[in-house]
């Protein structure tokens, strides 16, 4: 049994270990209020239902320490133990009765805690989940105000934000675990999530419900910026495309136009105006490709677009057969769409 | 005789589910037709019939994944615009049996890629080619001429007609003049 | 039964007791066991009882040992397949980036995981158990409705067929053993692979209705005299409301799975938003089946947890009416709680709470079962043999599931933990620690009275060390890699994310879980053959499985015993007192009152019949064919009436003339 409390000991240690670390998607490092909330949540739950796990293993070694009793009739018990026995099991029930009312009167005034997060948001941003990326669009009054991209969501830091949630298709669930816990984006349905970030940073976040072939492929980024840069971002992001500025892009432009990119994408100020795959027209602004799977880079882009079923199969982007100078074109283009 | 029957049985389930079952993402390995000719065609009504391909061509009218990708490319690219769910607007119907250029899944292709007179424009560059022939098929499914336990089901949206695996045989349609 | 016997036990009320010390009735239609020496009796009791031999015989078998041991190694076979895909699963996520497996495979595997697992290995081997158990702990000559029995098995036969034989032909179900819509349905699930999770858990659940039924009629209506509903062991108890759970909750998810076929093959539009329907109402349905679920395959596991410690405490087990108490409202609260799988629909923020609530309060039944256990451990002198140490695995890990179980419990923790390993790590904690180790633990407690011989001690604590050390390296880690945000369900992760290291690890600990059930697989295969003998009771064990020979006789017992005492063959030390009466020509039974298990009457046991096989093969095809045409609900009716015609066709007794 000594091998027993070894490995207690050992988990025990290898938790508190391992816990310390952090990362950029993770729910022990939180970056705003909500996931503060909710990390103070994980770690309190955890040290008393520790020490509950504790005190159960306790009592059921700490018998078998004892010298055993000398077999005797299994049906002669002792009826003043057994009444002592009872107490303590009524004793422990109530106990059990009293945590988890505890619990649940925690967790009901957290659940009201993240609810105010977002009673004052001024910016509401519209994520619709696509077999496998997000569309971000920035809701405004002004029609022309209204900017649409994708997989990455640009939001002021320090500022509550407003995250309107749906799908088109299938189930999906935006989760940025930094920054607050999932919530389901379901074809027929509005979901609401409000989020804050306290500091400026790149928040990771992923899928969490899983959404066909490409579940593992489908990330998002938020990123989190001053007030001033984050309104320099939109001012930016809402002006047409950049014109080619070399002969090649002036090739890849055209190129563009006239092979299948231009049936599923759109690149403002130009006549792609599809909508079922993400916007294009500032992609050379966005950190990575393939909502997430690959860093933006030349090479990269290159390679998504030459053999994009090799690198996310089941991916709707299709391999489109260009040649190498039609590739290079494009790309060159797409590079310039800053 | 005994044991051939279970065998052949099996045998035959086995390669319908395959050929129903599979999902390849890149077909046009399969296919060999990667590179498209020149874009000159001689098309005209009750012209020429394009060569049937080395029957590859059928793998993607059986193949539940092709037909169901030609599903959503046919809403994705817009093609109710004229053929509105295939009932027929501007351009014709594609629920009848009635073929102006043939009813194969070549000629189906030919009229996707090269386009034809009174209308119908050539996609030939702006849709890869297995995706082309994805659409073929799923064309041809609207008619009824897929096989029922391959051919798509219902969307998640407005119905506008049965689904194509509810759809009445192709016999049933009558047929081509 | 013949009336004239009926209403001889309606009106025996004075007579009980002399009922009770021997004859049930004085002998009338043919030869009883009441005059009969041992050795006779016996001989008769064989003939009648008997499996033909043969092919047809076996085939025709509706003894409840011989349907309980092909649903155990059915179950075992599905298990190592899950467990299979299991550790090509964790090769695949051994490193990050890897490309062992494409998406589409890596999706059919974590599906027929999850689908085997549940359906194919976890409720079968319970209810398997139960099959083989019940009427011996009950004392009885065989399981209610044999014949029913013999058919669910065939019936379950098939559909783990069909799942794995699709999943060969890539056919497979790529959706999750959950299946959402939309996902799984008719736009976004193309060919058969959806249709076959549906149907799949068509077989699965007709099979597990039909022997919920016959365990609750038989510990109802078949217990020995005298065991009154105070004197039913635990694990029989277990059964009982595992029983009523699956009568309530399966068809729930019959449901669910005709709708969505009647969605992908009729046009239906119950799950399309477009059209009025809606997605979440596919979750609801699941869930209040897939809840209870968790308790169906748990519940038996604590009746088998409950024997094992009586066995080895060497004392009943403390708070009898306690347990029994908490098995009830287990089984009650299991059913109110199926909303906490679906925190992160954005549900109304006060509805959620409520189930916070309702599943926090599902922890004090189970918290009280185990403060119970401890209790009974607590007199020091338990004697430590392998099934015992499966126990104390079980307590290990159950308690640190159920107590993650309670941070699930949570709304808003849930919203930061629901879909990443940190469940995975939960409830393969409840599931494994919960379940599969008490099975362990039954495996040797009860491997002697099935084969006679004892399984080796030796490697059976190698066999515990590797898999408790392999368990615990392989989920524990998943707990943490979950809160750094990995979700669950994907076939591959990013480098960058630093997750790849505590993935390998977690890989090994696969590997070396997967070893342990190698060397159990071997055990069971030397100790069949090579184990020691056993004898009637190896354990010295006090519940009526126990007073019968190992492996027992087709009859189970040559008399039936009457019951003094929960434990009873602890508080008759000698001989057990028996009733006499049954006719020993035919298959004959006492049927007891529901309470108080006074013999009433004596009613006849179905005797073995090919028609169930054929029902289940009439049955099997019609659901086959139903995935591809809702006309084969029309055309199977006729097989199967003529199947079922068959089945019941009149013997000519006495009894089927009236």
């Amino acid at each position: 049994m000594n091998r027993l409390v070894c490995s207690v000991c050992c988990g025990a240690a290898c938790m508190l270990l391992l816990a310390g670390c952090s990362g950029w998607q993770s729910a022990l490092d939180p970056k705003g209020p909500a996931a503060g909330e909710l990390a103070w949540l994980i770690w309190f739950f955890t040290a008393l239902c520790t020490v509950v796990w504790l005190l159960v293993m306790a009592v059921l070694i700490l018998p078998l320490a004892r010298r055993p009793a000398p077999v005797g009739d299994p049906l002669v018990l002792d009826a003043a133990a057994e009444r002592g026995k009872m107490r303590i099991v009524v004793a422990a029930l109530a106990a059990t009765a009293l945590i988890l009312v505890g619990l649940t009167l925690l967790s009901y005034f957290a659940n009201r805690t993240l609810a105010a997060i977002g009673s004052d948001a001024a910016l509401t941003i519209r994520v619709t989940g696509h077999q496998w990326w997000w569309e971000v669009r920035y809701e405004n009054d002004q029609p022309n105000r209204i900017l649409t991209t994708a997989n990455e969501i640009h939001i002021p830091a320090g500022e509550p934000v407003r995250l309107v949630v749906t799908s088109t298709d299938v189930i999906h669930s935006f989760w940025v675990p930094n920054l607050s816990g999932k919530l389901d984006l379901i074809p027929g349905h509005e979901n609401v999530l409000d989020l804050k970030a306290d500091k400026p940073g790149v928040y990771r976040g992923q899928c969490a419900e899983f959404c066909g072939a490409q579940h593992a492929n489908m990330s998002t980024f938020i990123i989190a910026e001053p007030r001033p840069v984050f309104d320099a971002w939109l001012k930016d992001q809402l002006r047409p495309a950049a014109a080619p500025v070399s002969t090649e892009a002036q090739t890849g432009h055209d190129l563009f136009l006239k092979r299948p990119c231009v049936m599923c994408h759109k690149i403002g100020g130009t006549i792609a105006g599809g909508t079922v795959a993400p916007d294009l027209t500032h992609i050379a602004s966005r950190r990575t490709l393939a909502a997430g799977t690959l860093a933006m880079s030349r090479g990269n882009l290159a390679a998504w677009i030459a053999d994009p079923q090799g690198i996310k199969p089941g991916a709707h982007m299709p391999v489109v057969g260009l040649n190498g100078d039609e590739l290079n074109a494009i790309v060159a283009y797409l590079e310039g769409l800053k | 005789m005994n044991r051939g029957l279970p065998c052949v049985l099996s045998a035959m389930l086995v390669l319908a589910a395959c050929q129903r079952e599979e999902r390849d993402t890149r077909p046009q390995s399969a296919l060999g037709s990667g590179d498209q000719p020149a874009a000159v065609t001689a098309l005209e009504p009750g012209g020429q019939r394009p060569a049937s391909s080395n029957n590859k061509a059928g793998v993607f009218e059986a193949n539940a994944f092709h037909l169901s990708e030609g599903k959503r490319l046919f809403n994705w690219f817009n093609c109710s615009g004229c053929h509105a769910n295939g009932g027929g607007g501007m351009g014709p119907a594609l629920m009848d049996q009635k073929w102006l250029y043939g009813s194969s899944i070549e000629s189906i292709h030919a009229t996707i890629r090269d386009g034809r007179p009174n209308g119908m424009p050539s996609f030939r560059d702006k849709i890869p080619d297995d995706q082309i022939w994805e659409l073929a098929a799923f064309v041809r499914a609207l008619s009824g001429n897929a096989p029922k336990s391959a051919a798509p089901s219902r969307d998640d949206d407005m119905m506008p007609h049965p689904s194509e695996n509810r759809l009445p045989d192709a016999a049933t349609l009558g047929k081509s003049p | 039964m013949s009336s004239a016997d009926l209403a001889h036990g309606r009106d025996l009320a004075p007579q009980r007791a002399a009922a009770q010390k021997g004859d049930l009735a004085p002998e009338r239609d043919g030869p009883r066991d009441t005059g009969l020496d041992d050795a006779s009796l016996e001989r008769w009791l064989a003939r009648t009882w008997q499996t033909v031999p043969g092919i047809i015989g076996a085939l025709s078998s509706v003894d409840h040992k011989i349907v309980a041991r092909r649903y155990l190694i059915t179950a075992f076979v599905f298990l190592c397949l899950g467990g299979l895909s299991a550790v090509a699963m964790r090769i695949q996520l051994s490193g990050p980036e890897r490309g062992l497996i494409g998406p589409d495979r890596y999706n059919q595997l974590f599906t027929m995981h999850g689908v085997t697992m549940m359906f194919l290995f976890a409720v079968p081997i319970v209810q398997a158990t139960g099959i083989y158990l019940v009427p011996l702990m009950v004392g009885t000559r065989n399981i209610a409705f044999p014949r029913l029995n013999a058919f669910s098995f065939w019936i379950y036969l098939s559909g783990g067929l069909f799942a794995w034989v699709s999943f060969a032909l890539d056919m497979a179900p790529d959706v999750g053993w959950f299946s959402y819509v939309p996902l799984s349905g008719p736009e976004f699930g193309p060919g058969k692979r959806s249709d076959v999770w549906a149907q799949m858990i068509t077989y699965t659940e007709v099979s597990s209705l039909a022997v919920a039924v016959a365990t609750i009629v038989t510990v109802l209506k078949q217990r020995a005299p005298g065991m009154s509903l105070d004197k039913i062991p635990l694990y029989v108890w277990a059964m009982l409301v595992t029983s009523f759970v699956i009568v309530f909750a399966m068809p729930a998810v019959m449901i669910t799975s005709t709708f969505l076929i009647l969605d992908r093959l009729v046009g239906t539009h119950i799950f399309n938003p477009a059209e009025g329907g809606d997605v979440l109402l596919f979750q609801h349905l699941f869930w209040f089946f897939g809840h209870p679920e968790v308790y169906i395959i748990f519940l038996p596991a604590t009746g088998m947890v409950s024997s094992i410690i009586a066995a080895f405490a060497r004392r009943p087990v403390f708070g009898y009416l306690g347990m029994v108490l908490s098995l009830i409202s287990v089984g009650f609260l299991s059913f109110g709680l199926w909303v906490h799988h679906m925190f992160a629909t954005g549900l109304p923020k006060l509805g959620a709470s409520f189930f916070t609530a309702s599943s926090m309060l599902i922890a004090i039944p189970n918290g009280l079962q185990i403060f119970c256990w401890l209790a009974t451990l607590w007199d020091g002198r338990p004697i430590i043999r392998t099934p015992l140490l499966f126990v104390f695995g079980f307590f290990f890990t159950f308690v640190a599931g159920g107590l993650t179980g309670v941070m699930l419990a949570s709304v808003p923790l849930d919203l930061q933990v629901h879909d990443t390993y940190f469940v995975t790590a939960h409830f393969h904690y409840v599931l494994i620690g919960g379940s599969v180790f008490p099975l362990l633990g039954a495996t040797y407690f009860w491997f002697p009275k099935i084969t006679g011989r004892m399984m080796s001690e030796r490697l059976g604590r190698w066999h515990f060390w590797l898999a408790f050390i392999g368990f615990n390296a392989a989920f524990f880690p998943m707990h943490i890699v979950g809160l750094w945000g990995m979700p669950r369900r994907v076939y591959t992760y990013p480098v960058e994310l630093g997750w790849g290291n505590i993935n390998l690890f977690i890989t090994a600990g696969a590997v070396v879980l997967f070893l342990s059930f190698v060397l159990f697989t071997i055990n069971l295969v030397y100790s069949a053959s090579r184990g020691a003998p056993a004898g009637d009771n190896p354990w010295n064990a006090g519940t009526l499985e126990w007073a019968t020979s190992s492996p027992p006789p087709s009859y189970n017992f040559a008399r039936i015993p009457v019951v003094t005492h929960s434990e009873p063959l602890w508080a008759e030390r000698d001989t057990l007192p028996v009733a006499t009466g049954l006719r020993v020509d035919v298959r004959e039974l006492v049927i007891s009152t529901v309470a108080e298990a006074y013999p009433d009457v004596r009613e006849k046991s179905a005797t073995p019949s090919i028609w169930p096989l054929f029902a289940a093969l009439a049955v099997g095809a019609t659901f086959l064919y139903s995935i591809f045409s809702p006309w084969a609900v029309v055309w199977g009716a006729g097989p199967i009436a003529i199947t079922l015609i068959g089945w019941f066709w009149p013997k000519g007794d006495p009894e089927d003339e009236e």
